[in-house]
């Protein structure tokens, strides 16, 4: 049964990643993409490591609809309902990532995979947080606090204030894009 | 993961099925309405003719309608709605906030997916609001987890013997319950779905697709006020009654408050609860968090 679930599992992964390429829509691929990486949680979750399949649902659904806002946001076609090609430069970039394939495959081949030792730990969750958080905690801290500051100073930097207030003012703002403030 | 009798499987769809038509009929009591109107407008909707639009992505539209009520199904399975929970995992509360977020994905598809301006703004403006109610959200689920020690639904409910998490931890109840309402597009947070947009994400949806899509919206908010009991109100624990019994009432209580909230505040513009969520809530519930850890380490 667990067999069967990882082949299904791993086959439906390969196959929504080469979807990603194939299909003709942004959102389909973004979202093709989006099954592909669920299908990797399932993987996770069926290894017994219910806390990181459960973390790779919630981010990637996270990222994936960022992502889709920000793709369409930015592209020739309104809102993306027409039909595109999601491939360019066909010939390079078969080169480039069939060399890296074969690249990638000979290393899986040639190295010599370590003997597993220990047993798997009665709570994954638990260990994970122990060796994050333990004897790496100056380090996790360091960069979740790097992360914070990086993200608000970038939404300080992006959101436009000026004289009459904030860009989308709340009633103050005189931005023209948004069809004339209060001026 | 523990063992969870038959009955905890049996049980569920039925307790969801009782409270979806409850909040659904209270809604339509509070509007001026009977209580039989939900039954009424599904057996109108069921058998509507579908409207089409010009070059909808039909398939991506299905998968976002479908994936409201299973996200938040899927969420239950985690929710010891009647005493237990169908399946107890060791990371309930990491599962339930990976289920609620899928709700993102099935707003954003079913309004971008026909292909109309005002469903791609509702989609837009849920995904807006997502980003601005998530981060305190998930401060909050996360303050409860660390009251308990456990991420572990069940084990957050019993350690509340003494003192529910509610009454010691305001900031992230009154959080928990704002996103509750957030995430279920509901009442002062309808915006993405709002009058404003002709009905925002679900404008053309019809027939089925719409039955389905909003039956979803009321299942979302009884999960929802449904985790609510666990997280902040002593899950089953009371006197006199029978624990599955408190667990009903205590859930039928949080989302009477939720359902009424439609009726009670005005509707909020997320860009203003974007700001909001920014800089008052995701500070207050990180001082909350503060707090609690200091507690327990005590």
């Amino acid at each position: 049964m667990q067999t069967f679930a990882f082949w299904a599992l791993a086959a439906a992964a390969v196959g929504t990643g080469v979807a990603v390429f194939a299909v003709d829509s942004m959102a389909r691929a973004t979202f093709s993409l989006l099954a592909s990486f669920l299908c990797v949680a399932g993987l996770l979750l069926l290894a017994g490591l219910q806390y990181l399949g459960a973390l790779v649902v919630l981010m990637m659904v996270m990222e994936m609809l960022v992502m889709a806002v920000f793709m369409i946001m930015y592209m020739m076609n309104p809102a993306g309902l027409m039909p595109m090609t999601m491939v360019h430069n066909r010939r390079g970039a078969l080169l480039v990532s069939g060399g890296l394939f074969a690249v990638m495959a000979a290393g899986i081949l040639l190295v010599r995979w370590p003997e597993r030792r220990g047993r798997p730990p009665a709570d994954p969750t638990a260990d994970l947080g122990m060796a994050l958080m333990g004897p790496k905690m100056l380090v996790m801290m360091v960069i979740g606090i790097a992360i914070l500051a990086t993200m608000i100073a970038s939404v300080v930097l992006a959101v436009r204030g000026g004289r009459y207030g904030r860009a989308e003012g709340d009633g103050a703002g005189g931005d023209g894009a948004n069809g004339g403030g209060a001026g | 993961m523990r063992e969870s009798p038959v009955w905890a499987v049996v049980a569920l769809p039925f307790a969801l099925a009782l409270l979806v038509y409850a909040a659904a009929a209270l809604d339509a009591v509070l509007a001026g309405g009977g209580f039989r109107d939900p039954l009424y407008e599904g057996v109108r909707l069921l058998v509507q003719q579908r409207r089409r639009t010009l070059a909808p992505d039909r398939l991506l539209t299905r998968i976002g309608v479908v994936a409201l009520p299973l996200a938040a199904v899927l969420g239950a399975v985690v929710v010891p709605l009647g005493g237990r929970a169908v399946a107890d995992l060791t990371v309930g509360v990491v599962w339930f906030n990976a289920m609620e977020v899928v709700v993102w994905g099935a707003v954003w598809l079913a309004g971008w997916g026909a292909n109309s301006a005002y469903g791609l703004v509702g989609g837009y403006r849920f995904v807006a609001q997502g980003l601005a109610y998530e981060l305190p959200h998930m401060f909050a689920l996360i303050t409860a987890a660390l009251g308990a020690g456990s991420l572990r639904v069940d084990e957050i409910a019993h350690a509340q013997g003494g003192l529910w998490f509610a009454v010691w931890m305001p900031v992230a109840f009154a959080v928990y319950l704002l996103s509750a309402v957030a995430m279920a597009f509901w009442g002062p947070l309808g915006h993405p779905a709002g009058n404003d947009l002709a009905g925002g994400a679900a404008v053309e949806l019809t027939g089925p697709d719409r039955l389905v899509f909003l039956a979803g919206r009321y299942l979302l908010l009884v999960v929802a006020a449904a985790m609510a009991v666990p997280l902040f109100l002593g899950g089953d624990g009371g006197p006199l009654l029978p624990g599955w019994l408190w667990t009903l009432l205590k859930t039928g209580a949080v989302l009477a408050v939720l359902v009424w909230s439609r009726q009670w505040l005005p509707a909020l513009r997320m860009d203003r609860f974007m700001t909001a969520a920014w800089t008052v809530l995701i500070p207050a519930t990180l001082l909350q968090m503060l707090v609690v850890g200091i507690v327990v380490l005590d």
